[in-house]
C-alpha cells in the first residue's frame, strides 16, 4: 500500500509538470486549432534560462526566497517573449493559410530552437546539471506499518505541485474572471463573430502564447532541477504533455490539467508495477491509452463532441 | 482582367494519345538504363556521391508513397516511419540470420524488399481500419502515437526465437545489399504505381476524398474503402524503402524510425506541394541534399536548415509546385485551398 501512495506522489508530481506544458497546447488550439510543434522547445528554452539564471545568482549568494523567484519569473519572462515572438513571425503570415502550412512551419520553428541551442558557441548539446541551489530532500514523510520504509515526498516535489496548482488556480481566475479571459473564450469559441464583436484578435492570440510560454517555462525550470538541461529535452516531454492535453480533450483547459495528472500517474504506476523486463513498455502505453481514448471518444475526456456540419 | 479557370471537364484528366505500348516500352527501356547507370556507378562514382544518391532515392520512395496518403488521399498521417521501421527490421532481420551468397543475393532481396513491404502494408491494415475513422488533427495524433509504439517496442525486443533483433543497441552488421539499381528501381516502380493509380479514372475518389469527404460519399465513393487503399498502398512502399535502408548502412537504431524521421518525410511532402508527386520527388532530393550543400556552415548548418524551411513555407506556403505536376500543367486538378 505504501508503495502504491509512493507512486501516487510521484505520479503526481510528474504528471503536474505534464499539465503545465499541456495547458500551452490546449490553450494555443483553442484559438487558433494550431498544434503548436515548437511548444515542447519553449519548454526547452525555459530550462536553459533557469539554468543560465541559477548560475548567475549563485555567484551573489543570494537568500533562497529571492533567488527562486527571480530565476521562475525570469525564465517565465523569457519565455513569454519568445512565444510573442514566434507567433508574430512565423504564425501569424500563415493565419489564413491551410492548417497544414502552419503545422510544418511550428515544425519548423521547433528544428530552429532545438539547433540554435545545440550551437556550441550558444549552448552546446551535452546535458548539465543545474546548480545546486538547495538539496532535494524528503521533507514530508509518513511512516509506513510494519517497518517499511516510509513515504516521503521531496521539497522539489511539494514546490512542483504547489506551483502548479497555484498557477492553475490563476489561470482558471484570468481565464472566467477578466474581461482578457472572456475574450479568450470567445476567440476559442468563434473567430470572427468574436471580431465583429470588437475583440481585437491579434492581441488575443499574443496573450494566449504568452501564458502558455510562460507556463511552459516553469515547467522547464522544474524539470531542470529535477533532471538536467539539454537542448533535446522538449521532444519526448513535448509529445507526452501534447498526448496528456488530448486525454483531457484539446482545447480544453481542466481537460489538459486532468489529462497531465492522469498521464503522468499512469506512467509511473506503470512504471512501478509491470513485470521487470516490461517496464520499458510504459512509454509504449501512454500511447497505447492515448489511441484508445482518441478511438472511443475522440474529443477527449472532458472535450465537447462537435457535431459535424456539410 | 482575371483569368477563370477552365471547365472542369473529364478532358481535364486525359492524357495527350500516346499508345499504351510506348509508355511501357519507354519505361521498360528506363529499366535497363538504370541497369547499366547502376553498373558504371557502382564502379566509377566516388562513395560519398553514390551514398548520397542512395540516400535521395529511398527518400524519394518515402515522399511519393506518403504523399498518397497525406497530399492526395488528404489523411495526414504522422507514422510513416513506423512503417518505415517494419519493413526495415523485417528486412535487416532475416538478412542478418541468414546472409545469402553470390547468385542468391538478388532474388533473396527482391522477395525481402516484398516481405518488408508485406509486413508495412499489414501495419497499414492494422493502422488504418480503426484510426481512420478519425479526421484530420485527431488521425495526426493517433498515427503519431502508432509510430511512437514502434519504436518503443523495436526497443525493448532482443530477439525473437533465435533471430536477433537488438533492442535499444540496435541491429548492426546487416549484409550490404543495396544498391543505385535496386534502389532508384523500387523508387520508379513506386513513382509510376502511385502516378497510375492516382491520374486514372479508378483513382479520382482519392482526390474526391481529400477535397470533401462528406460530398464523395454523397456521391457513392466508399470513403473508407480509398482512405484503407492510400494507407496500404503507402505503407507497403515506405516498407520497401526500410528494406533499402537497413541494407544500405549495415545497422539499423530504433530512434532512427521516431516522430523526427515521420516529421521529415511530411516535410518533403508539403515542401514539394502535397499532391503533387512530382514536387515531391524534387523535395526529396532538394532536402538530402540541403544539409550536405550547408556543410561548409559547420556548426550553423541545422540552424540555418531550419530557418530556410521557415523562410520557405511563409514565402511559397504552397509549396514548391503547390497542386501542380512539373509538366503535366493541363492535368492540374481542383487548386482549391483548403
Amino acid at each position: 500500500m505504501h508503495i502504491f501512495l509512493q507512486q501516487l506522489i510521484n505520479g503526481l508530481s510528474i504528471g503536474a509538470v505534464y499539465a503545465l506544458i499541456a495547458l500551452g497546447y490546449t490553450m494555443v488550439y483553442g484559438v487558433l486549432k494550431l498544434i503548436n510543434f515548437a511548444h515542447g522547445d519553449v519548454y526547452m528554452v525555459g530550462a536553459v534560462l533557469g539554468y543560465e539564471l541559477a548560475r548567475c545568482m549563485i555567484g551573489l549568494a543570494a537568500p533562497l526566497y529571492i533567488t527562486l523567484p527571480i530565476i521562475f519569473l525570469g525564465a517565465m519572462a523569457g519565455c513569454a517573449v519568445l512565444g510573442f515572438v514566434i507567433e508574430f513571425c512565423c504564425y501569424r503570415p500563415l493565419r489564413h493559410r491551410p492548417r497544414l502550412v502552419a503545422l510544418i512551419t511550428a515544425i519548423g520553428v521547433s528544428l530552429l530552437l532545438e539547433n540554435l541551442f545545440q550551437n556550441p558557441h550558444l549552448f552546446g548539446a551535452a546535458p548539465r546539471n543545474m546548480p545546486r541551489l538547495f538539496d532535494i530532500k524528503p521533507i514530508i514523510s509518513i511512516p509506513a506499518a510494519g517497518g517499511a520504509a516510509p513515504v516521503t515526498m521531496s521539497n522539489l516535489d511539494l514546490i512542483s505541485l504547489c506551483l502548479c496548482f497555484v498557477l492553475m488556480i490563476a489561470l482558471s481566475w484570468f481565464v472566467l474572471r477578466t474581461k482578457m479571459g472572456l475574450a479568450l473564450r470567445a476567440v476559442s469559441f468563434r473567430v470572427d463573430t468574436a471580431a465583429l464583436m470588437g475583440i481585437n484578435i491579434n492581441w488575443v492570440i499574443s496573450v494566449t502564447f504568452m501564458l502558455g510560454s510562460a507556463l511552459a517555462a516553469v515547467a522547464g525550470v522544474v524539470d531542470a532541477m529535477r533532471y538536467h538541461v539539454e537542448p533535446m529535452m522538449g521532444l519526448v516531454q513535448g509529445i507526452k504533455a501534447f498526448v496528456a492535453a488530448v486525454l483531457g480533450g484539446i482545447g480544453s483547459i481542466p481537460g489538459a490539467v486532468l489529462g497531465g495528472l492522469l498521464m503522468g500517474l499512469v506512467e509511473t504506476l506503470l512504471k512501478g508495477y509491470l513485470p521487470g523486463g516490461y517496464s520499458g513498455y510504459s512509454d509504449a502505453a501512454a500511447f497505447f491509452v492515448l489511441i484508445l481514448v482518441l478511438l472511443v471518444r475522440p474529443t477527449g475526456l472532458l472535450g465537447k463532441p462537435v457535431a459535424e456540419k456539410v | 482582367m482575371t483569368q477563370t479557370d477552365p471547365p472542369f471537364t473529364a478532358t481535364m484528366f486525359q492524357r495527350r494519345r500516346v499508345p499504351g505500348w510506348a509508355v511501357n516500352g519507354a519505361l521498360l527501356g528506363l529499366v535497363v538504363v538504370l541497369w547499366f547507370i547502376g553498373k558504371a556507378f557502382d564502379k566509377n562514382l566516388d562513395p560519398y556521391y553514390l551514398d548520397l544518391l542512395l540516400h535521395i532515392g529511398i527518400a524519394i520512395i518515402l515522399a511519393v508513397s506518403l504523399n498518397l496518403i497525406n497530399g492526395i488521399t488528404g489523411q495526414f498521417s504522422l507514422g510513416h516511419a513506423g512503417f518505415m521501421a517494419v519493413g526495415a527490421y523485417v528486412g535487416g532481420v532475416i538478412l542478418k540470420h541468414a546472409a545469402p551468397q553470390g547468385a542468391a543475393v538478388p532474388v533473396m532481396f527482391l522477395g525481402l524488399m516484398i516481405l518488408g513491404g508485406l509486413a508495412a502494408a499489414a501495419a497499414g491494415v492494422l493502422v488504418g481500419v480503426p484510426t481512420l475513422r478519425l479526421r484530420g488533427d485527431y488521425l495526426a495524433i493517433a498515427t503519431l502515437g502508432f509510430g511512437e509504439i514502434i519504436t518503443v517496442v523495436l526497443n525493448q525486443i532482443e530477439s525473437i526465437g533465435s533471430y536477433e533483433v537488438g533492442g535499444s543497441a540496435g541491429l548492426h552488421n546487416i549484409p550490404i545489399t543495396t544498391n543505385f539499381f535496386w534502389t532508384f528501381l523500387a523508387a520508379l516502380i513506386c513513382v509510376v504505381v502511385v502516378a497510375r493509380l492516382v491520374y486514372s479514372q479508378k483513382g479520382r475518389p482519392f482526390f474526391a476524398v481529400r477535397e470533401d469527404e462528406i460530398a464523395a460519399a454523397a456521391m457513392g465513393v466508399d470513403t473508407t474503402f480509398y482512405k484503407v487503399a492510400a494507407f496500404v498502398v503507402g505503407a507497403f512502399f515506405a516498407g520497401v524503402a526500410g528494406v533499402l535502408s537497413a541494407t544500405l548502412s549495415g545497422n539499423l537504431d530504433p530512434a532512427a524510425f521516431g516522430f523526427v524521421r515521420s516529421i521529415e518525410i511530411v516535410m518533403m511532402v508539403v515542401l514539394g506541394g502535397s499532391g503533387s508527386i512530382t514536387g515531391s520527388i524534387l523535395a526529396a532530393a532538394v532536402l538530402t541534399l540541403l544539409p550536405e550543400w550547408l556543410r561548409a556552415l559547420e556548426s550553423w548548418r541545422l540552424v540555418i536548415y531550419a530557418l530556410l524551411l521557415i523562410l520557405m513555407m511563409l514565402l511559397r506556403p504552397e509549396g514548391l509546385l503547390g497542386n501542380r505536376e512539373l509538366w503535366w500543367t493541363r492535368r492540374r486538378l481542383l487548386a482549391v485551398e483548403r
